[in-house]
């Protein structure tokens, strides 16, 4: 069984009423998901991608029951989010970290907000403090435990949010475009920190982001446009199909566009580059085997 | 010039004041503040003047940032004081047009305002030394017995976190809607009174659309965290009495027992 399963799921915002109205106002009147289906398994790492207005935060907060399909099941951990008393439990183990920082932190110093979640749950004093513990150790924040949220970078507030959920002991962390407004420090920050949650504590990672070079990172790579599923698979799959992401409004990462180019140029770079260091090489082995080819006199460099 | 307010400001540290309950801290602080109302004697004003200083530098709180939370305040002082200055009967020290200064009016306008300045003192020396986690706690404690009356004791004590929280970001907000509006030309210091709040329209409507869009978010990060109201919830800083609360509150008795006996010896 996997940790998330959605089955052909739908939604539709309502007409009116309802949490972010302005922003969805394009979005009244059509389907926010039209039949997605897919499925995470625990320990995965996945991005999900798309362009504003994809759908892609709309599935997000279905996965932790804070929206209800209206069509289809969402399932985590073998839990329905339609089953009204499952609801605590399903975002107990599914925790979720907004893109605005500062609008996600309750309390008035670090170790108070981290505290905030267990203290839902009813846990015991001495072990909510232990949980914080391990939680901000394991964000790197144990250093800023007293401090007021409004004193810290954006990286630094993402961070404690999700020692929020860590503190939760979730199974499963969705990041809602938690780097989106942040300055490139505090996005790598927020990155590092999520990579090494996901190595250490083996926790399932749901990553939304428009940012290619994150979701690069990912096990498996969804896309979103339009309120459906349009692609999904292995990060060098989906960013080998530069034109399809291109018609969809997205990006690709800088060394597979320019890989891409390459090849079109009629150079023997194979498809599925990712990263600056993967181009560098293959541009290298290039290099030397036109060298070979024409007979040992590289030292002329005319190859290129 | 926002950045000045330091009223629910919590200044982090280890001192006895910041172990003390909150509870006993909240209560002992009603119980000052009524005593230097009902004691006006000379001695009385050293022995509170005293106390205050003596808490003041127990707290490590910064002296500086203590006195600027009688900042915005200093009006309402110096206006107190005039008031009482002019309006006491008694001997005359000197006369202005219709009002006549009185030596027993400045005697009295002293005394009116050394009581604000040592009320204000104390009550944010409670908001200094008490994170306000633990002050909103506090108050859900004293006030729960009045739940069996309706009073949602809980949900204020929730209410007045969040405030607590975001008041430090509005304030940052605000002065960069401020800076925003200025440099569209936005005239905020010339003007009679009207016009002047007529400008403020341009800073309150966004700051207020902007807190609106806050709540909603952070409703859905506090479902999302699993809150739902006070029921079944625990707490991480259980609020406890120890020694030092012991000690406080015999050290209150025993100041009152001590003033009061003085004010019957008619000292």
């Amino acid at each position: 069984m996997s940790f998330i399963e959605i089955e052909q799921v739908s939604y539709r915002y309502p007409a009116q009423g309802g949490a972010a109205e302005n922003e969805k106002e394009e979005e009244k009147g059509r389907l926010a998901l039209d039949d997605v289906s897919l499925s995470v398994e625990a320990g995965e790492f996945v991005a999900i991608l798309g362009t504003n207005g994809s759908g892609k935060s709309t599935l997000a907060k279905q996965m932790n029951a804070l929206l209800l399909p209206d069509q289809g099941h969402v399932r985590v951990g073998g839990m329905d989010t339609q089953e009204t008393e499952d609801l605590w439990k399903i975002r107990e183990q599914v925790g979720m970290v907004f893109q605005n920082p500062d609008n996600q932190l309750i309390a008035a110093s670090v170790e108070d907000d981290v505290a905030f979640g267990p203290e839902n749950l009813g846990v015991e004093p001495a072990e909510i403090r232990r949980r914080v513990h391990e939680a901000l150790e394991a964000v790197q924040m144990t250093h800023f435990r007293t401090a007021a949220p409004h004193l810290l970078s954006g990286g630094q507030k993402q961070r404690v949010a999700i020692a929020g959920a860590l503190a939760m002991r979730t199974k499963g962390l969705i990041l809602d475009e938690a780097t989106a407004m942040l300055d490139p420090q505090g996005r790598t920050e927020v990155m590092d920190c999520v990579r090494r949650i996901h190595e250490e504590q083996g926790i399932t990672i749901l990553y939304i982001t428009h940012f290619m070079e994150e979701a690069a990172l990912a096990d498996r790579v969804f896309v979103m446009h339009d309120g459906k599923l349009v692609l999904q698979g292995k990060p060098r799959e989906i960013f080998a199909r530069g034109q399809e992401l291109k018609r969809l409004g997205l990006d690709v990462p800088f060394a597979a566009e320019l890989g891409a180019r390459l090849r079109q140029e009629g150079l023997a770079i194979p498809k599925g580059i990712l990263t600056k260091e993967e181009l560098a090489a293959e541009c290298a082995k290039l290099y030397v085997d036109r060298a070979a080819r024409k007979g040992g006199n590289a030292e002329n460099g005319d190859c290129f | 010039m926002l950045s000045d307010i330091t009223l629910g400001q919590y200044y982090p540290g280890g001192s006895l004041l910041h172990r003390m309950d909150a509870r006993v801290k909240i209560v002992l602080l009603i119980g000052f503040l009524v005593a230097i109302f009902v004691f006006d004697s000379a001695i009385a004003y050293t022995v509170f003047c005293a106390v205050t200083l003596f808490l003041m530098l127990t707290s490590k709180v910064p002296m500086r940032m203590m006195l600027r939370s009688l900042k915005p305040l200093w009006w309402i002082i110096l206006f107190t004081f005039a008031i009482h200055v002019f309006t006491t009967p008694g001997e005359e020290i000197a006369h202005i047009w219709v009002l006549s200064m009185t030596w027993e009016g400045v005697r009295h306008g002293f005394f009116i305002c050394l009581r604000l300045v040592l009320l204000i003192l104390l009550s944010s020396l409670l908001t200094f030394t008490t994170s306000p986690l633990a002050l909103t706690d506090a108050m859900e404690a004293l006030l729960s017995p009045f739940r069996r009356f309706g009073l949602p004791a809980h949900e204020l004590a929730m209410m007045m976190t969040i405030a607590l929280r975001f008041v430090p970001t509005l304030i940052e907000e605000t002065d960069r809607i401020i800076k925003a509006q200025k440099s569209r030309g936005a005239d905020f210091e010339s003007g009679n009174l009207l016009s002047r709040l007529k400008a403020m329209i341009p800073i309150l409507v966004p700051l207020f659309l902007s807190a609106f869009r806050r709540a909603d978010d952070l409703a859905m990060a506090m479902e999302a965290r699993c809150y739902r109201g006070g029921v079944g919830r625990t707490r991480m800083k259980a609020l406890r009495t120890s020694a030092i609360d012991y000690v406080a509150v015999a050290a209150f008795v025993g100041m009152l027992a001590a003033l009061a006996g003085c004010e019957v010896m008619g000292l």
